[in-house]
């Protein structure tokens, strides 16, 4: 017989750590949806097409710095400190996945700006014809352009890396001690804007080529969710012990039937379907593949938060 | 250099919680808050059972990952003897560091900014021990510097069988128990 019994009783941390709630969860899924548009628009704009006005990198941009900004304002929420926020803007802490993170927030505008001059929205050219102005200039320089989509790609591909970064740096919570988190948030990240494009597309052909790249995405995102378990299984006894809090434990539930099966699977067999012509194209699977990654993200954090490096010897 | 940290005579330890009681008052942590706690641990099979009790805090880890984390450089390392401290108004409350503490020694306090056992720095320049060490009815507590080989708390530890708690988490806590 083990017992360990303690008189700390603080709030967010005893029994079990709850410091983050929805906000952050609702964050790093924003930033890897983000970080996936903005791959997606640096990609479309370096394969040439943002010569295309119905192309949808010409909308995406605006709406990637509409969301991003909604995220930052969740993050902003959960700070417990909030009057001293410009303290993360007065210095750069090189080990702090976090000091990282807010500075790439602030690096990644002026690309998704750079990405929204190349191809300005209906809208905006016909208010504000100088812009467009900016914009005709600015195409007429074709490696200008490439490289903005380059530097779009790249800095989309930190973003969402920072994202799963964020977490696995935090030692202490043995559920995220794992290197494959930055690759399944970014995947997940590449896979749910790959959804979200695939329903704002305009173009066919757009729609159907994010459709199969989501399909890819996803396939690839069960395998990393597969590493990741099994990375933790043959760790030691708390990451076991870690794994099975999503295995089998409280958050089991949530994982199998919300993250990988109606987030994952079900989507996957729709999608499949889809592109092979068999049923129509809806905005039932991508809405899955949505709503699926940010609960990922839930189940993560909370589920992370929950693990706690005990004493091994204390364990079952 | 100086290296702080504590021993603690879990033979002596009897869980009175004046420590806790002591930290409370002298750093006027708040309701449902503590920077310092008692654990009791049993362990064994009946009738052949062991239990220690402890007196916790943080740890003053020699390797910090609250300090490496901290996206501000509130969490730092104070020149005198390492103890690992937070910085008000420089703290955002990202959390950060609570969540990569392996002892979950911190908390927020209510005022916004992360909170823990500072080793009662104000004290400790002046030449006083913690609070904590100062009350123990037992005297089982011992603060001191172990980079001098001379002191207290280096020829306890020298002399007597001891652990840290959870070394495995690889973060070098400067808190030690006799066993
Ligand atoms: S015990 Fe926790 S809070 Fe204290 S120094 Fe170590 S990691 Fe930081
Ligand atoms: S809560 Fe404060 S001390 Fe802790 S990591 Fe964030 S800014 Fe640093």
């Amino acid at each position: 017989m083990n017992e360990y019994t303690t008189t700390r009783h603080n709030e967010l941390v005893d029994p079990s750590l709850h410091i983050w709630g929805w906000e952050i969860p609702v964050y790093l899924f924003i930033g890897g949806l983000v970080a996936g548009m903005m791959i997606i628009t640096g990609y479309f704009i370096f394969k040439g097409r943002y010569k295309d006005k119905a192309c949808v990198c010409r909308v995406l941009p605006l709406l990637g710095m509409i969301i991003l900004s909604a995220g930052m304002f969740a993050l902003f929420l959960d700070l417990e400190h909030k009057l001293y926020t410009w303290r993360l803007y007065l210095t750069f802490k090189v080990a702090s996945p976090m000091s990282w993170g807010a500075w790439i927030l602030i690096v990644v505008y002026p690309a998704m700006i750079a990405s929204f001059l190349i191809n300005v929205p209906e809208y905006f050219s016909k208010k504000f014809p100088w812009i467009d102005k900016i914009s005709e200039k600015l195409q007429q320089h074709k490696y200008a352009v490439k490289n903005i989509g380059v530097i779009n790609m790249l800095l989309g591909g930190l973003l969402g890396i920072y994202t799963g970064v964020l977490l696995s740096a935090l030692g202490a919570r043995p559920l995220w001690n794992s290197s494959m988190l930055w690759l399944l948030f970014l995947v997940s990240g590449l896979s749910a804007a790959s959804a979200f494009v695939h329903m704002v597309a305009k173009r066919v052909d757009e729609r159907e080529l994010l459709a199969k790249a989501d399909n890819g995405f996803l396939i690839l995102e069960i395998f990393v969710i597969g590493l990741f378990i099994i990375g933790m299984l043959t760790s030691t006894k708390v990451h076991i012990q870690s794994a099975l809090v999503l295995l089998s434990g409280i958050y089991a539930p949530a994982f199998w039937v919300f993250v990988l099966g109606l987030g994952i699977v079900i989507p996957l067999i729709i999608q499949l379907l889809a592109v092979n012509h068999k049923i129509k194209h809806t905005p039932i699977a991508p809405i899955m593949v949505i709503v699926g990654g940010l609960i990922l993200r839930y189940v993560i954090v909370y589920a992370g938060q929950y693990t706690r490096w005990v004493d091994a010897s204390l364990l079952p | 250099m100086m290296r702080f940290g504590m021993v603690i005579d879990t033979k002596k330890c009897v869980g009175c919680m004046d420590c806790v009681v002591a930290c409370k008052t002298e750093n006027d942590v708040p309701e449902k808050l503590n920077r310092d706690w008692i654990v009791q641990d049993v362990r064994g099979k009946n009738p052949d059972l062991h239990m220690e009790i402890r007196t916790e805090r943080c740890n003053h880890c020699d390797n910090p990952p609250c300090v490496y984390c901290c996206p501000t450089g509130a969490s730092h390392v104070h020149d005198l003897g390492g103890i690992v401290l937070v910085t008000h108004d420089l703290c955002i409350g990202c959390k950060a560091c609570l969540a990569s503490c392996p002892y979950d020694a911190r908390f927020v306090h209510p005022e916004g900014y992360a909170d823990k056992c500072t080793f009662c720095v104000h004290r400790v320049e002046k030449g006083l021990d913690p609070a904590c060490v100062s009350v123990c009815p037992t005297h089982c507590m011992y603060f001191g510097d172990f980079d001098d080989p001379n002191s207290q708390v280096s020829k306890l530890l020298a002399s007597r069988k001891n652990h840290s708690l959870i070394p495995e988490a690889g973060t070098k806590p400067q808190i030690f128990y006799l066993v």
